[in-house]
């Protein structure tokens, strides 16, 4: 086994996307992320690749944007106010169907909010965030590891369906240290037949935009794309189940919420209740079959989550409302402790809600 | 273990330079010294000296620290108090230096008294299982640009290797092959090794610091 190296989620996040082949990183300093476009400025020279601080985040993004029309594996890293600011160039690059990987690492909103960890953008990260009629595979990781992991996934993901995938992390797993392991592997390569890598009068011009000033073409082209978004719901959607098979309970949590939900529902079984947790791992395609499944055996759910109750909406309609959904939350930057989801799980055994 | 006046703990974020430079200033404590320890990290926001601020003050131990300092106002300050360092010549100081060559430069305005009363020693912290610190080359390129930014050369190294709560005693033997290379490298001594208590019996050869960590709120599973 490859050796285990300490990391900070946001340092595994850049090693990661360093390990996918991505050699161009565009990005402006924002905390709780900036350790990412540190490591990125620090590597980047040596393996010659390109490390950009630009002048602001939608300077940033629209860099993106066109390295992405080239052809490259390409990202940039922001956190809450950051991305509201990229939104503009989040669209763009959605209506021009060229892959990217766009990291948030969510701090406490909203406006300028505050540097600690919220999982807030929830709804803006999976139901749009930018104008238009467009979607982003949302990963949402729960470890150091996952930072790695999910990175490298997302990458492939977003060359597959020529679509922007989300890595949504919070402050804390940005911030905090595990040790991980990197396997070795080679990146995988996709054809981009439509990239604009320069013609040499060999064939065709390809053209990348988002501009479609007939109406019925650019109907055409939505109507095309979200084809490609039905086929990304019925492969990519991904989640863990904990202690689900006798669960009368169910606990749904993503990213860090899910690991403290994990302690409580730990200690819960302790106690002899019967209950269970599901982690979305992406949050779109959010995993709507085990939760629709799931709401034929449990009696109800608790959705755990650093915000005003954001993901509990994908928890009602997955489950089309067949079992009660409670919430137990903290926001601004607070963090539920271990006990506070225990007590939630106390009131929803006792059918309180 | 002979004690300088100051004792300067910079070295790669994340290098643990905080919990060192915390269980340091405790030792002294113990041994009844009149203790001060400084934050000087301008760069990070988290995990601060002032974390472990009552487990100080139970001891004695005096803390400078900047008023940001837990405050979630992301500023780059250090307080006036932080003079007292180099003015104050009957206390111990133990300064806590905040990451890499950016977090240096916060040394550097007291750099010039701290050579000039030479009674110090500075000590470059290292872990070998953070991956900006993972080979020799690596790990003096950082060492070089701490001290090109702080204007004060290191004098020795603190190994520091660990992977966590991973951490072994093998983990804590197995590195001192790599910290001996970069003592090698520079040409300066180790003048500590560093492991959690629980696991600091039996490892042997350089002078160990078994540190007592800085709590964490709460555990997380896996």
């Amino acid at each position: 086994m490859a050796e285990r190296i300490l990391m900070k989620g946001n340092e595994a996040i850049a090693e990661a996307a360093i390990r996918a082949g991505c050699l161009h990183y565009f990005g402006y300093p924002i905390t709780p992320q900036t350790e990412i476009a540190a490591y990125m400025a620090k590597k980047m020279p040596k393996i010659g690749g390109v490390f950009l601080q630009a002048e602001s985040e939608i300077a940033s993004i629209n860099m993106v944007y066109g390295a992405a029309a080239a052809g490259m594996r390409v990202m940039t890293s922001s956190s809450s106010p950051g991305i509201s600011l990229k939104s503009e160039g989040l669209s763009y690059i959605a209506g021009s169907d060229v892959p990217a990987l766009v990291v948030n690492v969510q701090r406490g909103g909203p406006g300028l909010g505050g540097i600690q960890p919220s999982q807030s953008d929830y709804f803006q990260a999976t139901k749009g965030g930018g104008h238009g009629d467009y979607r982003m595979i949302v990963l949402a990781p729960a470890s150091v590891q996952e930072m790695a992991s999910l990175t490298i996934k997302g990458f492939d993901l977003a060359d597959k369906y020529c679509v922007t995938t989300m890595l949504l992390a919070d402050g804390t797993i940005g911030q905090m240290m595990e040790p991980i392991t990197f396997e070795d592997a080679e990146p995988t390569v996709y054809e981009k037949p439509w990239a604009l890598t320069g013609t040499e009068c060999k064939r065709p011009h390809n053209i990348v935009n988002s501009l479609y000033l007939k109406p019925d073409e650019l109907e055409k082209k939505n109507f095309e794309r979200f084809e490609k978004y039905a086929e990304i719901e019925k492969n990519e959607a991904m989640w863990e189940e904990y202690m689900m098979d006798d669960a009368e309970i169910c606990v749904v949590a993503f990213g860090i919420a899910s690991r403290i939900a994990k302690n409580a529902v730990a200690e819960a079984r302790k106690e002899g209740i019967k209950v269970g947790l599901i982690r979305p791992i992406t949050l779109w395609p959010f995993p709507t079959e085990v939760l629709k499944a799931a709401a034929d055996k449990v009696k109800s759910f608790i959705s755990v989550e650093l915000s005003m109750g954001q993901m509990i909406e994908d928890v009602k309609l997955a489950t089309e409302c067949k079992r009660p959904v409670s919430l137990c939350n903290r926001t601004g930057g607070m963090i539920p402790t271990p006990e506070e989801v225990l007590s939630a799980i106390h009131k929803a055994e006792k059918g309180e809600f | 273990m002979e004690h300088k006046r100051l004792t300067l703990f910079a070295g790669h974020y994340g290098s643990g330079k905080t919990n060192i430079a915390v269980n340091y200033a405790m030792l002294l404590a113990e041994e009844g010294k009149k203790v001060c320890i400084a934050d000087l990290d301008i760069v990070n926001p988290y995990f601060r000296t002032k974390d472990s601020e009552k487990e100080l003050a139970e001891r004695g131990i005096s803390l400078i620290s900047s008023h940001y300092a837990n405050t979630n106002v992301d500023l780059p300050a250090i307080p006036a108090e932080s003079y007292r360092l180099v003015q104050d010549k009957s206390i111990y100081g133990v300064v806590d230096i905040g990451g890499d060559d950016r977090g240096a430069y916060a040394l550097g305005r007291f750099a010039d008294a701290i050579k000039a009363e030479g009674n110090y020693r500075m000590a470059f912290v290292i872990n070998r299982y953070r991956p900006l610190t993972s080979t020799v080359e690596d790990t003096v390129e950082i060492m070089k640009e701490i001290e090109e930014a702080s204007g004060i050369k290191f004098t020795c190294i603190v190994n520091n290797s660990n992977i966590g709560p991973e951490t072994t005693r093998e983990t804590v033997i197995d590195s001192l092959e790599f910290a001996e290379k970069v003592s090698a490298a520079v040409g300066l001594p180790i003048w500590l090794n560093t492991a959690e208590k629980s696991i600091a019996d039996g490892i042997s050869g350089i002078p160990i610091l078994p540190l007592t960590l800085q709590k964490k709120y709460f555990d997380l599973p896996d």
